[in-house]
């Protein structure tokens, strides 16, 4: 009986100050969040109430609209691109290939690296690199860099986005892959699976259960996409990739927005937790037919 | 789609196919590799200009990159704040993850995991504002108060992490530890903490690459300490090179330099710990 109170004091005396902290750093700012932004507050001196006022606003606001629209066009394009290609290079670097360690150890690398700095990198190679590639090849329509185009810099940062998210997709993907015996593939092979159906209806079924932990990986990674877009095009040409970290970033903390950027925050705050809750729900519900 | 039939037979193609997609990996490191040595000099407009070897291996840009950045300072800030919110996630969130792992049928502690795990949802861009005025008030606006913050930001994950291993370790081994009269908190550093070694090798490489990396919450928190970390560097001090992409470029390759040897050195533990923290 002793005993039993020791445990449980000590599991109380653990629990007490590391809850603290959380609720000190995460709770507290959620509820201060959610308070500013029924106000107008400037980021400085004083400030009223002003109700619902702000979400009205966020609604018929053009540039928060525009940044909503540009960084879902963004996250649902990318994470498509990321789910193809490493689908396809976790089935390649999975294969009976010689040096496999070095091969995947390799194709991790860019995962490793700041997204700032990879940011930065990409942007030279977009600004010279390529338009000069372009001039070699006779290629007009790329002559210019695409990052100072309205309609195209969204693909730049795609790309970059891309490039960072194959590596870590793709591990998960090989780990999945792992999980299929040897024996399934045999069977299969007996009924005439191979090649394109071997992987339809035997291997991605098997697999499903990675396939959605990289759906909310992407989805939530790239929704929140910030670091890119600081160091590749800084919102613009013309606000046209202005993320919705981003401009919560800029007009809230240095614009005198802190007010009404905090409802867009709180709004963007309950669309993920919309997502992530859905995207849950329904690969839950995918797995179980199995 | 080829590569799908290579899982039963050896397959040239998947390997030509591997040793192309691999330029797309080297391509932007030789750039950056040959852009950080050569002398605006040699910069020329033309794609050869740009993309040759320099003329010589000097040093020099690296020399003036790591004067303009600040470059020490940052690497001591960056490694400071690494290394103290590894430590303190694998001591407070292992010591979290066991207790709330091991009252799961407590109501009260069963409410406080699901409470801190949903923080997974909750964006940095709700928190950013808020806590840029709060760490202010608290005089927190520093690299302190940047490691309480991602000692908070991954508690959810590890948590989590942490109080899923801790289902496969048996209750049994505790038990007998109490027989012999140890306290809980001693039987939890002589024998739990030990045995969940594996999961402190994937909090520890987890936390750490995204502790590394991060830019928004130093850029958030430290503005005004005039302090940096090494990615912040980076952000910081962009409009002092001008249009010195060789120098520019220098510090790109100076700032990517840990982690690359970092990446070397415990490749296997990196590609472990990160799949064990995304698939569990």
């Amino acid at each position: 009986m002793k005993n039993e109170n020791d445990r449980k004091r000590t599991f109380i005396l653990i629990t007490i100050p590391i809850l603290a902290l959380f609720i000190c750093f995460n709770t507290i700012p959620l509820i201060r969040g959610v308070i500013y932004s029924f106000t107008n507050f400037k980021g400085f001196g004083k400030y009223d109430w002003v109700g619902f006022r702000n979400y009205v606003d966020l609604f018929s606001d053009g540039r928060v609209g525009k940044s909503y629209l540009f960084t879902i066009k963004l996250a649902v394009v990318t994470t498509i691109v990321v789910n193809v290609l490493s689908l396809i290079l976790a089935l390649g670097l999975n294969s009976k290939i010689r040096a496999k360690g070095f091969f995947r150890g390799a194709y991790f690398l860019p995962n490793i690296l700041g997204s700032l700095v990879v940011g930065y990198i990409f942007n030279y190679f977009f600004t010279y690199i390529l338009p000069a590639l372009a001039d070699m090849a006779g290629i007009d329509s790329l002559k210019g860099s695409i990052l100072s185009n309205p309609n195209r810099a969204w693909i730049g940062i795609m790309i970059v986005c891309a490039w960072q998210a194959i590596a870590m997709n793709t591990i998960i993907y090989i780990s999945g892959l792992q999980t299929v015996p040897e024996d399934v593939y045999e069977a299969g092979g007996l009924d005439g699976a191979t090649g394109w159906k071997q992987f339809k209806y035997l291997t991605f079924p098997l697999i499903i259960p990675f396939f959605s932990i990289n759906m909310v990986l992407c989805v939530k990674n790239f929704l929140m996409v910030f670091d890119q877009i600081m160091a590749l095009t800084k919102g613009g040409p013309a606000q046209s990739t202005e993320s919705i970290s981003y401009l919560i970033y800029n007009n809230g903390m240095s614009g005198g927005q802190f007010g009404f950027q905090s409802a867009n925050a709180v709004v963007f705050f309950i669309v993920i937790v919309a997502i992530s809750v859905a995207q849950m729900k329904f690969s839950g519900s995918k797995e179980e037919q199995l | 789609m080829k590569n799908t039939t290579t899982a039963v037979k050896p397959n040239k193609t998947a390997m030509v196919l591997l040793i192309l997609g691999l330029s797309t990996i080297i391509f932007p490191l030789y750039m950056t590799i040959v852009i950080a040595f050569k002398q605006p000099s040699e910069m020329t407009n033309s794609i050869s200009g740009i993309l040759s070897l320099p003329k010589a291996w000097s040093l020099n840009n690296f020399r003036e990159a790591m004067e303009v950045t600040d470059f020490w300072n940052s690497l001591r800030n960056s490694m400071v704040i690494s290394v103290l919110t590894v430590v303190l996630s694998i001591i407070l969130h292992s010591l979290m993850g066991y207790t709330l792992g091991r009252n799961k049928k407590s109501k009260v502690y069963n409410f406080i995991y699901l409470f801190i795990v949903s923080g997974m949802f909750v964006p940095f861009a709700i928190l950013m504002m808020p806590l840029a005025k709060q760490t202010a008030e608290l005089g927190l606006a520093n690299w302190f108060g940047v490691i309480l913050l991602y000692v908070v930001f991954y508690m959810p994950m590890n948590v989590m992490l942490y109080s899923g291993y801790l289902t496969n370790i048996p209750l049994a081994l505790e038990e007998a530890a109490r027989v012999d009269g140890a306290s809980t908190w001693r039987t939890y550093w002589k024998i739990i903490f030990p045995i969940m070694k594996p999961m402190h090798a994937t909090v520890a490489v987890i936390t750490a690459l995204a502790v590394w990396n991060d830019v928004m919450t130093p850029l958030v928190i430290m503005a005004g300490s005039s302090q940096n970390t090494l990615p912040l560097a980076q952000l910081n001090f962009q409009s002092q090179f001008g249009t010195n992409y060789n120098l520019a470029f220098a510090s790109y390759l100076l700032s990517l330099i840990p982690i690359l040897i970092f990446y070397l050195v415990c490749q296997k533990q990196i590609l472990n710990g990160v799949v064990n923290g995304a698939v569990k």
